[in-house]
C-alpha cells in the first residue's frame, strides 16, 4: 500500500508474468486435486490404456481379428488364445483389442458431432433470444421428450443398421442436453460488462458469440460430455447387441456379446469377456467424468 | 399452481405435436422399402403397389402427414406388420408385462437404494460407504444385456437356482387376464403356485434392472444426505438431545428425499428404455421386446406408435415428478412472478 504513483499502471511485462504465474498455479492445483482423487487416477489410467491399446492394436493383437480358423472354433482360453476362440474360429483377445478402436472412434465422433451442434444451437438461442430462442428450445424439448436410448434405436433402425448410422443416431439423441446447457451458460454471461464492452467497441453478433461467449460455455460442456461418455458407449454397445449398430464382421464389443449368446452354456468366454471390456471402459469414463467435474468445481478448489 | 399446471399442459401439447412430427420424420427417412420387405423378395410389383395403397404410402407427403395426424388424434396407431393386429391393441397386450418388471425393479431399487445411501452418508468413508460407491459405479457402468447374460449363466445354467427366461414355467397356465400383471392376476384367482412361480421368474430380470435403479438412487440419497447432515438444523436437533436415529430419519432424511423423488421418477422412466435390452435377454413378453422386434423388422407402424407412446408416458412421468416435487418442498412454488 506504499504510495508509488509511478507504477500505477502495471507495466506489461509484470502483467504477463503474473498471468503466467496464475496459470501455472492453476495447473499445479489441478494436478494436486487429481492426485488426491484416487478414483480419478484410476479412471485416467483406464482411459489412457484404452487409447494406448487402440493405438497399438496391431502390436498387441496376437492374431488377425478377422482371420477364421474353423478347425479351432470355440476353443477355451489358453496361453495361445488368451480369451479363447469365437464361433467362426477368430481369436477373441485380438478382436477385443481391435474393438478398442471401434469404441473410441464411436465415442469420439458422437462427441465431435453432438457438442458443437448443441453449443451452436444453445448459444444462438441464448444470445439472440426471442422467437429464435423459443423455437430452438421447443425443438430441443421434443428431442428430450424421448428416452435417449429409444430415440437412438428408432433413428438407427430408420437409417438402417451400420456403425455410421449408429453414430448419427446417438449424436441426434445427445445434442439437446448440450444445447440446454450452452443456453443457460450464455444467459449467464450475455449481459456481463466485458460483453457490453466488446459490443461497444463494435464487435458483431457472430464475433461475440464465437469469440467471447463460446469459450465461456466450454468448461461446463466438457464436464457434461465427460459424464456422458459412458452412456454413449453403453448405447453404442446396446445398438450393436440388438443388431442395429455395428455389423459383422466388425469387432465391436456389443456385437461380440450378442454373437456369443447361443454358446453361453458351454462356451461362456465368447460373450462374457467382450462384455467385461465394455464394463471396464465405461467405468473408466465414469470415474474420469466424476473427477473432472470435481476438479473444475470452484468450491473444491478453495478447499 | 393452477396456472403453472396450465402452462405445463400447453407446452406438453406443443411437445406432443413435435413428437408427432418427429416420429413421422423417422418413418420418412427409412431408406429401405418396408413394404417390399413385408411382401417378400418374390412378390410381384403389383402386390407391393397394392400394399402401398393399403397402407396409404402412395399419397404425397403432406397428405400422409395429415392422415397420420388425424389417425393419431383418434387413437389409431395403425396395424402392425409383424402381428397384423392394431398396434394399440398390441401395446395394451404387452405393456402390463413391462410395467410389472419395471415396477418390481424400482421397488428393489428404492428398498435397497435408500437405506444403502443413508448408511453410506452416515458412516462416511467406512467400508460400507466404499461398497455402496463401488456398487453405484458398477450399476451405472454395466451393460445391462451383459449383466443379464451373466446372471442367466450363473443362476440358471450353472447353479440351476432360478427358472428359465420367460414369465412362467411352460407347464403353468396364465391366470385369467384381468390386469395383465401376473402377480396381481394370480392373487385374484388365488393361484398361489402361479404367483410364486411368476415371482421366481421375475428375480433375474428385476435384479438386472434393479441394480441400475439402485445405483442412481443410492448415489443421490448419499449426496443429499451429506448435504443435509452438515446443516445447522440437524445440529440443533442433536443439541436438544434427540436420539441419532430420530435425527437421521425424521429430520435429515425427509429433506434429503426431495431431490431423491426426482431421481426415482426419472429412473422409472429410464427403466422403460432398459427394458428393451433386458426383455430381449430374458424372453420377457413385454413392450421392450415387442419394440426391439419391430425395430429389427422395420415394422414402421409399431416403431412410430410405440416410440410415440413411450415418449408420451415419459413426458407424463416428468410432469408428475415436477408436481410431486412442489408438493414435497414447500419452498418451491410454481407461480409466475
Amino acid at each position: 500500500m506504499s504510495a508509488k504513483p509511478a507504477t500505477l499502471a502495471l507495466d506489461v511485462t509484470e502483467a504477463r508474468r503474473r498471468r503466467a504465474e496464475a496459470r501455472w498455479r492453476y495447473l499445479k492445483d489441478t494436478y494436486v486435486l487429481w492426485r488426491r482423487n484416487r478414483l480419478m487416477v484410476l479412471g485416467t489410467c483406464i482411459i489412457l490404456s484404452l487409447i494406448l491399446v487402440a493405438a497399438l492394436a496391431p502390436l498387441l493383437a496376437t492374431y488377425n481379428p478377422y482371420e477364421q480358423v474353423l478347425g479351432d472354433r470355440l476353443l477355451p482360453p489358453s496361453t495361445q488364445h488368451f480369451f479363447g476362440m469365437d464361433s467362426l474360429g477368430r481369436d477373441i483377445y485380438s478382436r477385443v483389442v481391435y474393438g478398442a478402436r471401434v469404441t473410441l472412434t464411436i465415442a469420439f465422433l458422437v462427441a465431435a458431432i453432438s457438442t458443437p451442434l448443441g453449443m451452436l444451437i444453445g448459444i444462438l438461442a441464448g444470445y439472440l433470444g426471442g422467437m429464435v430462442d423459443e423455437v430452438l428450445m421447443r425443438v430441443a424439448d421434443v428431442f428430450l421428450a424421448f428416452p435417449r436410448l429409444i430415440l437412438a434405436i428408432a433413428f438407427a433402425a430408420a437409417l438402417g443398421p451400420g456403425v455410421e448410422n449408429a453414430i448419427i443416431a446417438i449424436a441426434v439423441a445427445h445434442w439437446p442436453s448440450y444445447a440446454r446447457l450452452a443456453r443457460a451458460e450464455t444467459l449467464n454471461v450475455r449481459n456481463n460488462d466485458y460483453i457490453q464492452a466488446t459490443r461497444a467497441l463494435g464487435a458483431g453478433k457472430v464475433r461475440i458469440m464465437a469469440g467471447y461467449i463460446a469459450p465461456m460455455t466450454l468448461s461446463s460442456i466438457i464436464v457434461r460430455m465427460s459424464l456422458d461418455m459412458g452412456t454413449i458407449i453403453l448405447t453404442a454397445a446396446g445398438l450393436g447387441f440388438l443388431g442395429l449398430g455395428a455389423q459383422p464382421p466388425m469387432p465391436e464389443w456389443g456385437l461380440m456379446v450378442s454373437d456369443g449368446r447361443q454358446f453361453l452354456v458351454d462356451q461362456w468366454w465368447v460373450s462374457t469377456l467382450p462384455g467385461l471390456a465394455i464394463l471396464v471402459v465405461v467405468m473408466g469414463f465414469n470415474l474420469l467424468g466424476d473427477g473432472i467435474r470435481d476438479v473444475l468445481d470452484p468450491h473444491q478448489r478453495q478447499a | 399452481m393452477g396456472r403453472y399446471l396450465l402452462r405445463r399442459l400447453v407446452t406438453l401439447s406443443i411437445t406432443l405435436l413435435g413428437i408427432m412430427v418427429m416420429t413421422f420424420f423417422i418413418s420418412l427417412v427409412v431408406p429401405m422399402d418396408p413394404l417390399a420387405a413385408l411382401a417378400g423378395p418374390q412378390a410381384p410389383q403389383e402386390t407391393v403397389e397394392r400394399l402401398r395403397a393399403l397402407y396409404g404410402f402412395d399419397q404425397p407427403i403432406y397428405v400422409q402427414f395429415g392422415r397420420y395426424a388425424n389417425r393419431l388424434l383418434h387413437g389409431d396407431l395403425g396395424v402392425s406388420f409383424q402381428t397384423s393386429r392394431p398396434v394399440f391393441q398390441d401395446i395394451l397386450k404387452f405393456f402390463p408385462a413391462t410395467l410389472e418388471l419395471a415396477t418390481v425393479a424400482i421397488i428393489v431399487g428404492v428398498a435397497l437404494g435408500i437405506p444403502l445411501g443413508v448408511l453410506s452418508a452416515v458412516y462416511r468413508n467406512s467400508l460400507l460407504d466404499q461398497f455402496c460407491r463401488v456398487l453405484s459405479l458398477v450399476g451405472v457402468s454395466v451393460p445391462i444385456f451383459w449383466l443379464g447374460l451373466v446372471l442367466l449363466l450363473v443362476f440358471y445354467f450353472k447353479l440351476g437356482w432360478l427358472p428359465e427366461p420367460g414369465r412362467l414355467d411352460i407347464m403353468l397356465l396364465e391366470p385369467e387376464r384381468i390386469t395383465g400383471v401376473l402377480l396381481i392376476d394370480s392373487v385374484i384367482a388365488r393361484e398361489w403356485e402361479v404367483f410364486f412361480n411368476a415371482l421366481r421368474h421375475l428375480i433375474m430380470p428385476a435384479s438386472a434392472l434393479g441394480l441400475f435403479a439402485l445405483a442412481g438412487i443410492a448415489r443421490i440419497v448419499r449426496s443429499s444426505m451429506l448435504d443435509v447432515l452438515s446443516q445447522e438444523y440437524v445440529k440443533t436437533a442433536r443439541i436438544k438431545g434427540l436420539g441419532e436415529f430420530l435425527v437421521i430419519t425424521r429430520h435429515a432424511l425427509r429433506n434429503a428425499l426431495v431431490p431423491t423423488v426426482t431421481v426415482i421418477g426419472l429412473t422409472y422412466g429410464g427403466l422403460l428404455e432398459g427394458s428393451v435390452l433386458t426383455e430381449t435377454i430374458f424372453s420377457w413378453p413385454g413392450l421392450g421386446r415387442y419394440m426391439a422386434n419391430a425395430f429389427l423388422t422395420l415394422d414402421l407402424n409399431t416403431i412410430v406408435g410405440g416410440t410415440m407412446l413411450v415418449a408420451l408416458s415419459y413426458c407424463l412421468v416428468n410432469l408428475l415428478v415436477d408436481l410431486l416435487y412442489a408438493f414435497l418442498n414447500p419452498k418451491i412454488t410454481y407461480t409466475s412472478s
